[in-house]
């Protein structure tokens, strides 16, 4: 793949607007890739916070520092603002940056819902965390929200929530079928759809299951709030309603929500993989279909998460072997990083870095996934420390790492300046130790037989949890040097060229750095 | 309270004081890695399968992994300067897809059979109807007609770091599940107001409380002991302090339980006749109030704001007799309130007079009280 370079203009007035209007009404996909990528830190920290004080709470039995009521508010929030708020508009504002970029797009298809879909998180995430302040407190039924524990039983705050929800899931539909029109129609000539980069690839398909499943959380919460309000019985048993009914309709946007977080990753690491060992990467269109089984799987497994509320045996029997079938093309993805990597010429820089953890850590989710799916076993792993044990690890080394790795890897185009190499590397390291400190003995508090949600402990558990909150400062303290590095990166360092790695492939890297305003006004030439 | 030792200026000594305090309390439970045995068949089996996963993993983990790590030390820049140009290879891909296909069927099959023998719901020997509250469990024995409660024991103090924490800490509760030892058991559970999840790890048996639903689970248990188990579906703020205990006993011993706790039956039931002074009452539901009521109207009867309404000083508490029974009857409609009908008649009238008569509301109020004959009144049919 070879392109034209595109990169001065005589237009003059399509320059970025001044001051803060430049933001506010802009259209252009690299600043809207940035507002959310900075929002979505933002959450990040703010969720991180929340997870500060959990563990501080659990960091030895007895009730210390908060109360039940307002820990369960802590869990609740901190699933929810790291989910909507951190991981999924991290990877739009990614999508924002790199999709256009990539496939020779001068900007996405919709840029003024572009712009709308942007604006109205900011609003979503200040009405859930307002609930806070709120008479009868936040939403405290955890981020699974299961009724009627979030119906009859719940804080006034609820509806609060359900509104909030609605506009993260309008502002997720936009984004979803911004990504899809613009991938369908605006590629340049030449970018076949198995030529696409991976990452065009897996938001692609990214995009089609949030089209398809955020109705269905909508749909979720608009039950409650009927419920709630409006004297319905959908989720109530004593008006005939079915409080598993909930479960299935929540679990069947859940589990494909679940891969909307980590196909993105999938796309990303591939790309770093590649640059990094200097090597094609093994299996392209493999990897493709990898991750269109993994779609397709995702929308039959959805009760696995469910194997205890008594479902009949012939489907827990079927949920069982649905959810194995994934680890096959899971499997095909991971052999053929490592493939990738074989007989590469390697070299270890920050991006790297979070990559091969990626591979390892989220390797060791997805097995211990694999043992959830046996529902005998399930049985006494289900809603223990084992399967928070198990989410953290594909969430937290898997999404959230394969975004630092993307951040480190792009911003230099992003922002023209080269990253401190010593200081992200600290970071690596600080993180990766970190994370496993945290997560690694959860497992053990689970299968010891400590279940999740609980504020306050039996003795037994109190060694390992000390550990995990240990790990959870340090973790949680090395994102203040992230979030440095990244300021310093921005504001100066050495100038990036254009090519910026050495073994990086994909048209994004044949305009300048910092990449222009506009770029491929006119679509680059692919042989 | 950590946090405050932290900003001492003194930490330097403070803090490894704390360790120390600490580590005695929590030794010996470095070695907690791995799920219990359990004691049933079933248990035990769960077990196996777990351990038979477990190594699965670790062996495809060890092979991946390995491969990962030889590359990262002998194909980098330095000692590889050259990529190979190879990119795909068919046989390699085929063979990567089938095999962890097998191995997973080699999984399921076993998986499969171990789930086709736990679902069994023929009735057994002895027949538990497990009832979730918020925050408590009912046991009703179908057949021997004994039904209780059983609630946290352990001490608020110790849950606030007030006294040292007990061995069994949140682990204990005011009464145990008794059964049979090698009998079979089967437990029927629901919920009376969430969703709640019995779970005893020692017979492997998790089943959700939906409310509407009846669940099953059975176990045969050879050997006696006590057996310690949790809630495992949130269901509020005490979520973490229901737990579950069963205590398993030779059959002779059952049957002397069961005929102690029908004694007990019919004591009560004689209480609802005696002449009750309003110190007795008082006394008595002071004791009810601190177990039923206390985790949401809180002990000066305050309620918490926006969620759970005060009772020192509410209308109905102080004026409004018939309706105060009434909604300990029927419960609030589209409230977290519910009906507390399953408590006996003394128990309701007790706790009510003492709601009544605690926190200054007899000052406040009409001051009466209410004795078991009302509650008996209420129960009879309506005309």
């Amino acid at each position: 793949m070879s392109a034209v370079i595109e990169n001065h203009h005589d237009d003059h007035h399509h320059g970025p607007a001044k001051g803060i209007t430049r933001w506010l009404y802009t259209t252009n996909h690299k600043d809207i890739g940035t507002l959310y990528l900075w929002f979505s830190f933002a959450m990040f920290l703010i969720g991180g916070a929340m997870a500060m004080v959990i563990r501080a709470e659990l960091f030895q039995p007895g009730m210390q520092i908060v109360e039940p009521e307002f820990y369960n508010q802590m869990i609740t929030l901190h699933g929810l603002i790291m989910i909507f708020g951190g991981v999924m508009p991290a990877f739009v504002g990614l999508a924002n940056w790199l999709v256009p970029m990539m496939i020779g797009a001068p900007d996405m298809a919709l840029p003024r819902m572009n712009n709308l879909s942007f604006w109205i998180l900011p609003f979503a995430f200040f009405i859930l965390l307002s609930s806070l302040f709120m008479e009868g407190g936040a939403p405290n039924f955890g981020w699974t929200f299961y009724a009627p524990l979030s119906t009859t039983y719940a804080p006034p705050s609820v509806t609060f929530f359900i509104f909030s929800v609605h506009i993260m899931g309008a502002s997720s539909i936009m984004g979803a079928i911004n990504v899809v029109v613009t991938i369908m129609n605006m590629r340049a000539p030449g970018v076949d759809l198995m030529k696409m980069p991976l990452f065009v690839w897996s938001w692609l398909i990214t995009a089609y299951l949030l089209i398809a499943v955020m109705p269905v959380l909508a749909g979720a919460v608009t039950m409650m709030l009927m419920d709630i309000h409006f004297g319905t019985s959908f989720f109530n048993a004593a008006g005939g309603g079915d409080p598993v009914l909930f479960q299935h309709i929540f679990w069947f946007f859940g589990h494909p929500e679940v891969y909307i977080m980590i196909l993105p990753a999938f796309g990303i690491i591939s790309h770093i993989i590649e640059t990094f060992s200097r090597k094609q990467l093994f299996g392209y269109s493999s990897m493709v279909w990898a991750m269109l089984s993994i779609a397709i799987l995702s929308f039959v497994v959805w009760a696995h998460h469910m194997f205890t509320v008594g479902l009949p045996l012939a489907a827990e029997i079927f949920f069982m072997w649905a959810t194995m079938l994934i680890a096959v093309p899971t499997g095909v993805k991971v052999f053929n990083w490592v493939a990738t990597m074989f007989r590469g010429s390697i070299t270890f820089e920050t991006p790297m870095l979070f990559a091969i953890a990626f591979v390892v850590l989220f390797t060791i989710g997805g097995l211990s996934g694999l043992m959830l799916a046996i529902v005998p076993a399930d049985f006494q792993y289900h809603d223990t420390y084992f399967v928070v044990a198990h989410f953290h690890y594909v969430l937290v080394p898997g999404a959230i790492f394969s975004i630092m790795a993307a951040v480190y890897y792009w911003i230099p185009k992003w922002c023209g300046n080269m990253y401190d190499e010593r200081l992200g590397k600290l970071h690596f390291w600080l993180s990766f130790v970190g994370v496993n400190v945290t997560f690694f003995p959860q497992h053990f508090i689970g299968l010891a037989g400590m279940p999740r949600r609980y504020p306050d402990y039996a003795l037994q558990f109190a060694d390992w949890n000390m550990v995990s909150s240990v790990g959870a400062f340090l973790f949680g303290f090395s994102q203040i040097l992230f979030l440095f590095i990244v300021l310093k990166t921005v504001m100066g360092g050495k100038k990036a060229t254009g090519q910026v790695w050495e073994g990086a492939k994909g048209l994004e890297w044949t305009v300048a750095s910092p990449a222009p305003y506009h770029t491929f006004s006119t679509p680059p030439k692919i042989d | 309270m950590f946090f405050r030792l932290l900003k001492n200026p003194k930490r330097k000594v403070l803090l490894p004081l704390v360790f120390l305090c600490v580590s005695p309390m929590v030794s010996a439970d470095w070695f907690a890695l791995n799920m219990t045995r359990g004691i049933t068949d079933i248990s035990n089996e769960v077990f196996e399968l777990h351990m038979l996963i477990f190594w699965i993993c670790v062996a495809i983990g060890a092979v991946v992994f390995s491969i990962m790590f030889y590359s990262m030390w002998a194909h980098t820049k330095e000692k590889n300067p050259v990529p190979a140009t190879f990119h795909e290879n068919h046989k390699l891909e085929i063979a990567w897809t089938i095999i962890p296909f097998l191995i997973l069927i080699a999984m399921a099959v076993p998986a499969s059979k171990t789930l086709v023998k736990i679902y069994d719901d023929e009735a057994g020997d002895i027949n538990i109807q497990v009832t979730g509250y918020q925050w408590k469990w009912q046991y009703r024995y179908l057949e021997d007609e004994v039904s209780f409660f059983s609630n946290l024991s352990t001490d608020l103090d110790e849950i606030y770091n007030l006294v040292p924490k007990g061995e069994n800490y949140l682990q204990e509760v005011d009464e145990m599940v008794v059964i049979p030892a090698g009998k079979k058991v089967r437990f029927l559970i629901t919920a009376n107001d969430v969703i709640h999840s019995w779970w005893m790890p020692a017979f492997a048996i998790k089943q959700d409380a939906i409310p509407g639903f009846v669940n099953t689970a059975w176990t045969v248990v050879d050997e006696p002991g006590i057996y310690r188990g949790k809630c495992t579906e949130l269901c509020g703020k005490n979520h973490g302090f229901m737990p579950i205990v069963v205590k398993v006993v030779e059959q002779d011993e059952y049957d002397d339980w069961v005929y102690g706790k029908r004694q007990e039956a019919i004591k009560l039931a004689e209480l609802t006749t005696k002449e009750w002074t309003t110190a007795e009452l008082m006394e008595r539901g002071e004791g009810i109030y601190e177990v039923n009521c206390v985790a949401c109207h809180q002990t000066a009867g305050q309620g918490i704001a926006g969620i759970f309404p005060a009772l020192a000083g509410s209308d109905i508490a102080l004026n409004n007799k018939d309706r105060h029974i009434e909604i300990l009857m029927e419960g609030v409609q589209g409230a977290a309130m519910n009906s507390f009908d399953y408590l006996s008649e003394v128990e309701l009238a007790a706790v009510i007079t003492y709601t009544r008569q605690a926190w200054g509301n007899a000052e406040n109020g009409d001051g009466e009280i209410v004795v078991p004959k009302d509650i008996v009144d209420y129960k009879e049919p309506k005309i």
